[in-house]
């Protein structure tokens, strides 16, 4: 690449500027950018791998953290963000760094097992104490005078996971019909009368402003919510039928093998799967993949039958049918 | 007559002064905003007019253009107002009540549109009162308003603020012991010469407005072609990692926006010479 | 030498209505949800490591895109208002532009020019010089989205105000400098108050610009109103708003500097 000639009064001015970036301690150093609730999670998981790395080898690891939404990290990341790994909300965002960025290769979720997601959640529903419209499954979503407050999916990653999840029960209920799935799918949107760009800003909308009947949320968002607005104002309703929400963690390749930090980087995302990652996985409310890890869990998780985005033929498939500009999301708000 | 670049002046340091405005503009302005325009040229003329004019994009003009113009006259008359009684009228707390006005600024946008929307949804304080008159703030247009008009509310006053601090007392008092009533002094006097500020404000305001993203999600409801603004739609857009079709978006709000700017400030500018003349005429 | 009795009290009922709708009630439900949890929540949220370290960036930040933009806002400022040129409106119009700008949009441009993807991007990694998702991208941004408040609060000022005085001064022949120091700054210290008021409530506030550059990485580069949105989709919003309302006390801030300008102008 030529160098563009207003670079060098702006660098200048630029280089003054440095001084923090430069203040790095010798120890090996982990950046794992991270979606938003998870940051309870990791510094408990931290604390517990540096102990195990130090055990192991003597060194000492420190790890770094940043949080945000899933699709913004995934940019930061592809735009120069140095991390060492990831771990985010949906496929489909790590999927983005591996071809926009080409900073890992395209096959990233075998790099471990279970499709690369340590621990999994569902999707699964709040409702307001005593659950007064009686809401039990997906089909009372789409009833008359039942008001559901769910995320816009095409701003929130996390809340694509909500859509699909309705878009699986639908397509089971009415034998892999994708035209009925769509009408049920309009049907429900339409009874959405909020449409907050993120996770937090919808449950606040239900939580707060008392607006909607149901609220569709991730398990373990669920818990961590009632935890912090009062257990006894709301309840969960966990549906016969879910989606099985798997957020994936990988190395960023190209970063660790600059950083010098292959080794450390996939130790520390192994760790996830040992009995005493699932543990603190499982603390978090996580639902870890190891089912002798459940019982450390605050919380008793209902069993449920879950299908996979692998239904909708994997996350390009599922974001490009249904969440790309004009797809099925965008065609259910056309009047 | 000669056409000259600069009018003669006495004073000394136009070069300088000018010559520095150019290159720090350039620098932190001009060179970076060049990048949308490198973005946006790697899409074709056909595609970025099938982007910029959508259905749902254009919808997203008018709301955001609309309720921005609305936000900033609001702030305009209640700006003067609130400055005028800050520089004029003692009142009990009034130092703490000047130093607040810049908070709008100094809360973060999504903090403020949080407050606000905990205030005038319908179980909110003001929500409902304006729900027994059968208003719906919270999560209509009239909720990006409230929003809007927040954070535009230090512009008008702090701008008008030091111009009528500064105002000459005398001409003001001339006018008053010549007979002329408060009333035509006010448009008469003082007008005139604060207008500048106020349009400035006024402006400030407006371009501010077309931009906020963070308070307005709170409060919008952002449905489709209800309460959808134009950045949202940007945001929307940087979702799909679509950085072109954000950027053709986002080129379109800019020369929107600085034809409108620089139509008020050619205003501003035609309105003063205007009024420089007269009052030269009126000494003659 | 006023308007009347009631004149008067109507303007003021009338201003302090509309303050307190859009402003005090607002910023009263803030502190309502900090406290919310109670005292105890609110200094835990103040006292950790993670929000000093906001702290200490947000002003670091703050204190160098004041400093820039006072220096251009003044020469910007002597440019435009002392001087009649062709092409005038264009420039204001051109220092206007970065508040028209989304800040989500004025984060974006540093990230396709510094950014890995972007025009300058693989030069700066090569050279191991970190721009955005670093402190210097922060002040950049920050010193984007605050660009024009000096300028524009000083050029109608400097407009009302004439060039009589300062042609006065140069015809009895002081030169540039001490025209400026003796006769244009005593003239424009409110509106350069104000506008350094503004410049800097703008710059701590500022989230989306900051919130694209940054990369969000804990205790590194978090501003205040980075930390804030993190702690609130974390769920604790107590604490969010806790660390929110430290903004608030700006408003202290303000009170002292103009006070002590006022006191001095008084001497």
């Amino acid at each position: 690449m030529k160098i563009n000639p207003w670079a060098s009064p702006l660098l200048i001015g630029a280089v003054a500027l440095i001084f923090c970036s430069t203040l790095r301690a010798k120890e090996v150093q982990l950046l794992n950018v991270s979606y938003d609730p998870t940051r309870e999670f990791y510094q408990d998981y931290n604390r517990a791998f540096t102990k195990y790395w130090k055990e192991k080898t003597g060194e000492t690891v420190t790890v770094r953290q940043s949080h945000g939404g899933s699709g913004k990290q995934a940019r930061s990341v592809i735009d120069g963000l140095e991390a060492d790994v990831v771990t985010l909300a949906l496929a489909y965002d790590i999927d983005a760094i591996a071809e926009r960025g080409k900073l890992l290769g395209v096959k990233w979720q075998t790099q471990f097992p279970r499709n690369s997601a340590p621990y999994t959640s569902t999707i699964v529903f709040l409702v307001r104490k005593g659950n007064p419209k009686g809401v039990q499954d997906w089909d009372d979503l789409v009833k008359p005078g039942v008001s559901v407050i769910t995320p816009n999916p095409k701003t929130s990653g996390g809340a694509r996971w909500n859509y699909l999840a309705a878009w699986g029960f639908a397509l089971k209920k009415y034998g892999n019909d994708a035209q009925k799935a769509k009408e049920f799918v309009r049907q429900l949107y339409k009874n959405v009368p909020v449409l907050d760009s993120g996770a937090r800003g919808a449950m606040t909308t239900f939580a707060q402003r008392g607006i909607g009947d149901v609220f569709i949320s991730w398990e373990n968002e669920a818990y961590l919510a009632s935890a912090e607005l009062g257990k006894d104002k709301f309840e969960m309703v966990v549906p016969a039928l879910s989606i099985l929400a798997e957020p994936p963690v990988a190395v960023v390749e190209k970063v660790a093998q600059r950083h010098g930090t292959e080794t450390v980087a996939k130790a520390y995302l192994e760790y996830l799967y040992s009995l005493e990652g699932q543990k603190i996985a499982a603390k978090h409310y996580y639902r870890p993949r190891e089912k002798g890890a459940w019982a450390s869990s605050p919380v008793s998780f209902a069993e449920l039958k879950l299908f996979t985005v692998e239904e909708f033929g994997g996350w390009q498939k599922a974001h490009n049918t249904h969440f790309s500009d004009g797809g099925i999301f965008d065609q259910i708000y056309k009047p | 007559m000669k056409i000259q670049f600069k009018k003669h002046s006495v004073l000394p340091g136009f070069g300088i002064t000018l010559g520095f405005t150019l290159l720090y503009l350039s620098l932190i302005v001009l060179i970076p905003l060049s990048g949308l325009f490198f973005k946006t040229s790697q899409i074709s003329w056909n595609e970025f007019w099938h982007i910029a004019t959508g259905e749902r994009v254009l919808y997203s003009y008018k709301l955001t253009f609309g309720c921005s113009l609305i936000a900033a006259t609001i702030n305009m008359f209640f700006g003067l107002l609130v400055a005028w009684v800050l520089v004029r009228y003692p009142f009990p707390f009034k130092k703490i009540v000047d130093a607040s006005i810049d908070l709008p600024f100094a809360l973060p946008t999504a903090v403020a549109g949080i407050a606000l929307t905990d205030l005038y949804s319908v179980n909110g304080w003001i929500g409902k009162l304006l729900d027994r008159a059968h208003i719906q703030a919270a999560f209509t247009p009239l909720g990006i308003l409230i929003a809007l008009t927040f954070i535009g509310l230090p512009f008008v006053v702090r701008v008008v603020q030091p111009v009528l601090q500064d105002l000459d007392k005398a001409e003001e008092e001339a006018a008053l012991s010549l007979g002329a009533g408060r009333f035509s002094t006010f448009f008469r006097v003082i007008l005139p010469e604060i207008w500048p500020a106020i349009l400035t404000g006024f402006t400030l305001a407006f371009a501010r407005a077309l931009g906020e993203y963070g308070s307005v999600i709170f409060i919008a409801g952002n449905m489709p072609m209800k309460t959808e603004i134009t950045t949202l739609l940007i945001v929307t857009k940087l979702e799909q990692y679509d950085y072109a079709g954000a950027t053709a978006i986002a080129i379109v709000m800019l020369l929107v926006s600085f034809a409108l700017l620089l139509t008020i400030n050619v205003l501003q500018w035609w309105s003063r010479s205007r009024h420089t003349f007269t009052t030269a005429q009126e000494l003659q | 030498m006023t308007e009347s009795r009631f004149i008067r009290y109507l303007l003021l009922s009338v201003a302090l209505l509309f303050l307190g709708l859009f402003l005090f009630v607002p910023l009263a439900t803030v502190f309502t949800r900090a406290l919310e949890k109670g005292g105890d929540v609110y200094w835990e949220a103040i006292r950790n490591p993670d929000t000093w370290s906001a702290i200490r960036l947000t002003v670091l930040a703050s204190v160098i895109a004041v400093l820039l933009n006072l220096i251009f806002g003044v020469a910007a400022a002597w440019a435009i208002a002392k001087f009649d040129f062709i092409g005038k409106n264009i420039l204001i119009s051109l220092i206007d532009l970065p508040f028209a700008v989304s800040p989500v949009v004025s984060g974006l441009i540093y990230v396709l020019l510094f950014g890995l993807q972007g025009v300058w991007g693989p030069w700066l990694l090569e050279h191991n010089i970190k721009i955005i998702f670093a402190v210097p991208g922060i002040v950049l941004a920050t010193t984007f989205v605050t660009f024009p408040f000096v300028a524009r609060e000083l050029i109608p000022l400097l407009q009302a105000q004439g060039t009589e005085e300062e042609e006065a001064a140069v015809v009895l022949g002081a030169n540039g400098w001490q025209t400026f120091w003796k006769v244009t700054l005593p003239n424009m210290k409110w509106g350069l108050l104000y506008g350094l008021i503004l410049t800097n409530a703008r710059a701590m506030g500022e989230f989306g610009a900051v919130s694209v550059v940054s990369g969000h990485i804990r205790g590194e580069t978090n501003t205040i109103p980075l930390h804030v949105e993190i702690l609130y989709n974390e769920y604790n919003y107590a604490a969010a708003f806790a660390v929110a309302s430290l903004l608030a006390a700006l408003a202290l801030v303000t009170l002292a500097i103009k006070s002590y300008v006022e006191w001095k102008s008084e001497l």
